[in-house]
């Protein structure tokens, strides 16, 4: 297991430096002079003399490459433009509202899907399930941005149930517990929005597996010995049915945080969708590179800490 | 001959078994010639790039100029309303069509031949070559490739071409691997154990003897690449990273979203647009598994008539 650890770190450190050699490679290749990519496009002449000798841009390709490595690996992304200030400072500053998010979003699917998928499957070829399959297809074609619009204009312009922009009230002045309710109410929809297609993704895989697990001997056996159905189901189908989920949902990483960055966008919300949206508008070419670098770590360790759940889930599962 | 026997014995051996009317289907479907996904999605994909490449015949103005005043709700002079700028929704959403399925068959194409490529020579050359090839596989499907697009589409512009190739080349891992492992157990057939016999180059083995059986797979993951590239390609417009110069679904819901709360048919109509095309490229790539691989339909009615008989 040791050896195995070892190893996938080993690759995942790969994939991480060839993000990075990618990255200096665009920023050497784009037209122009390499400087706007490094340090945004509307600099004075001093400011860009600074970076230049920064950055090394008259020295040799080899050392400014190493020169942009161990500035990347100290998580030192240069400056941001627009905000005049490090960029990893201002990613961070975003992260928290991200990271709720992206946290109550899973969470809810989760829960759904699992439920959704095991009525499904439970019952295969009856309306509930042919239901179903035809809603979850649908959450997989149609973009999360615009249900994320259509729920707005439903819950929040038309019935007016929930707020539909920020994630206070602006100069709503809660504080300690209305605060989190407060919040609460402005998560409801986004958090919705980013959920529908993993609550899909994840009732397909449930459906699938409950409808094979229940065709085992084990599941017969426990309703021999006289187990209500819900027991067989929640207790002896579903556990093995879970597996291939969570393989799957961690495989999907990236198109989740795509998702919420799309999401946050149309909600307004104050993560680093809208900082990344405001990013591309005003081409602030150091914070999209750090976020793109950033994204492929979270996604990559994502996948090594899948791996290593499906092995703690699955004791046949044997990593060498 | 053994893949011929299974084909003739499978079928055989559902046919004894089915009884009601949902296993019969099954069976049909294993032996018809299009399962009703590939004729829907399609009918949707023949419809949805029927109107955008006939856009400039079948709708009246152009999709750039206004058209009457600005957000009108549907009505009989415009049947989607009108947008903030007063230009005809229907208009610009037969044209957005365009930009959609460009991408989607650039996708499509480049993911195919890039995959191919990687994927075959990995499977048939194997050893230090496989490994070089499957790492660097490995890695470009770890990126997040939307976040890639971005910082392509800001450094060297966003005309559609740029955007099309450039998923292309971050759509083919899947292909690769399912590819790879095709033809992994395709090479120790006895055929390429006979042409490798009759003296035939490793090269020519690869391409006349081993890759014509796995075309189908490159067929249909390449196919099941273009609903996604269309959905990143929708998410890059709606970040306002599309193409400025042509219209695009994405790039509309983005229009839609400062009026999102008075004008929801600017919303609705160019997201349903986007659902139906990548349903049908998602139904389609579905069905043409099901006809390419009628093993694949038959196993599954096998598992229908398992489930049943133990349940």
């Amino acid at each position: 297991m040791a050896a195995y650890i070892a190893r996938r770190l080993v690759q995942a450190a790969g994939v991480v430096l060839a993000v990075v050699t990618l990255v200096f490679a665009l920023i050497h290749l784009a037209p122009g002079d390499p400087i706007y990519a490094l340090a945004g496009e509307s600099g004075n002449a001093a400011y860009y003399a600074e970076m230049r000798a920064h950055f090394g841009l008259d020295r040799p390709l080899p050392e400014q490459f190493l020169i942009y490595v161990s500035d990347v690996l100290r998580g030192d992304f240069g400056r941001s433009y627009v905000q005049k200030q490090p960029v990893m400072q201002v990613i961070l500053a975003r992260v928290p509202a991200t990271a709720l998010l992206l946290f109550t979003a899973l969470t809810l699917a989760s829960a759904l899907g699992i439920f959704v998928g095991v009525e499904a499957g439970r019952r295969p070829g009856s309306l509930v399930d042919i239901g179903i399959r035809i809603g979850t297809l649908l959450a997989f074609c149609a973009p999360a941005f615009w249900m994320g619009q259509l729920l707005l204009l439903l819950f929040g312009a038309r019935l007016g149930w929930f707020p539909i922009q920020g994630m206070v009230t602006a100069r709503g002045g809660y504080h300690g517990f209305a605060y989190v309710l407060d919040v609460a109410r402005h998560l409801v929809l986004p958090a919705v929005t980013l959920g529908l297609l993993q609550i899909a993704l994840i009732a397909r895989l449930t459906r699938a597996g409950v409808r094979e697990s229940l065709a085992e001997d084990y599941v017969r056996t426990a309703g021999a010995k006289g187990l209500g159905a819900g027991a067989v189901i929640y207790r002896h189908a579903l556990p093995n049915a879970l597996l291939p989920v969570v393989t799957v949902v961690g495989g999907h990483v990236g198109s989740f945080i795509t998702g919420a960055v799309l999401t946050e966008i149309v909600f307004a919300w104050p993560g680093l969708g809208r900082l990344l949206y405001d990013a591309t508008l005003s081409r602030d070419y150091p914070l999209l590179m750090a976020m793109f670098e950033l994204a492929t770590v979270f996604v990559v360790v994502a996948n090594l800490v899948t791996d290593l759940i499906y092995a703690a889930l699955d004791p046949r599962v044997r990593y060498r | 001959m053994s893949a011929t026997g299974t084909r003739v014995t499978a079928p055989q051996m559902v046919m004894s078994v089915p009884t009601t009317a949902r296993q019969m289907r099954g069976v049909r479907r294993g032996a018809a010639a299009w399962p009703p996904s590939l004729v829907l999605g399609a009918l949707l994909l023949v419809l949805l790039s029927g109107a955008a490449i006939t856009a400039g015949t079948i709708t009246a103005g152009s999709p750039f100029k206004a058209a009457g005043t600005p957000l009108r709700s549907p009505s009989a002079a415009h049947w989607l309303g009108t947008d903030d700028l007063g230009r005809d929704m229907l208009t610009r959403v037969v044209y957005g069509g365009r930009v959609s399925l460009l991408v989607g068959v650039m996708v499509a194409v480049t993911s195919a031949v890039v995959g191919t490529a990687v994927g075959a020579s990995a499977g048939f050359f194997g050893g230090a070559t496989d490994d070089v090839l499957m790492r660097i596989t490995e890695t470009v499907q770890a990126m997040p490739r939307f976040f890639l697009a971005i910082i392509v589409a800001a450094l060297f512009g966003n005309r559609v071409w740029v955007i099309g190739l450039l998923l292309g080349l971050t759509f083919w891992p899947p292909t690769a691997r399912l590819l790879r492992a095709q033809i992994l157990s395709l090479r120790e057939r006895e055929f390429v154990l006979a042409a490798r016999t009759i003296g035939a180059s490793e090269p020519r083995i690869l391409w006349r003897h081993v890759l014509p059986h796995a075309l189908p797979i490159v067929l249909v993951s390449a196919a099941l690449q273009v609903g996604s590239a269309m959905l990143v390609e929708a998410g890059l417009s709606f970040l306002g990273l599309g193409d400025q110069s042509a219209v695009s679904w994405g790039a509309m819901l983005n229009a839609a979203q400062m009026f999102v709360r008075t004008a929801w048919w600017m919303s609705l109509f160019p997201g349903l647009a986007i659902t139906m095309a990548v349903l049908g490229a998602n139904l389609s790539a579905d069905g043409l598994q099901d006809m390419l691989d009628p093993r694949r339909a038959v196993r599954r009615s096998v598992t229908v008539t398992q489930t049943r008989s133990k349940t």
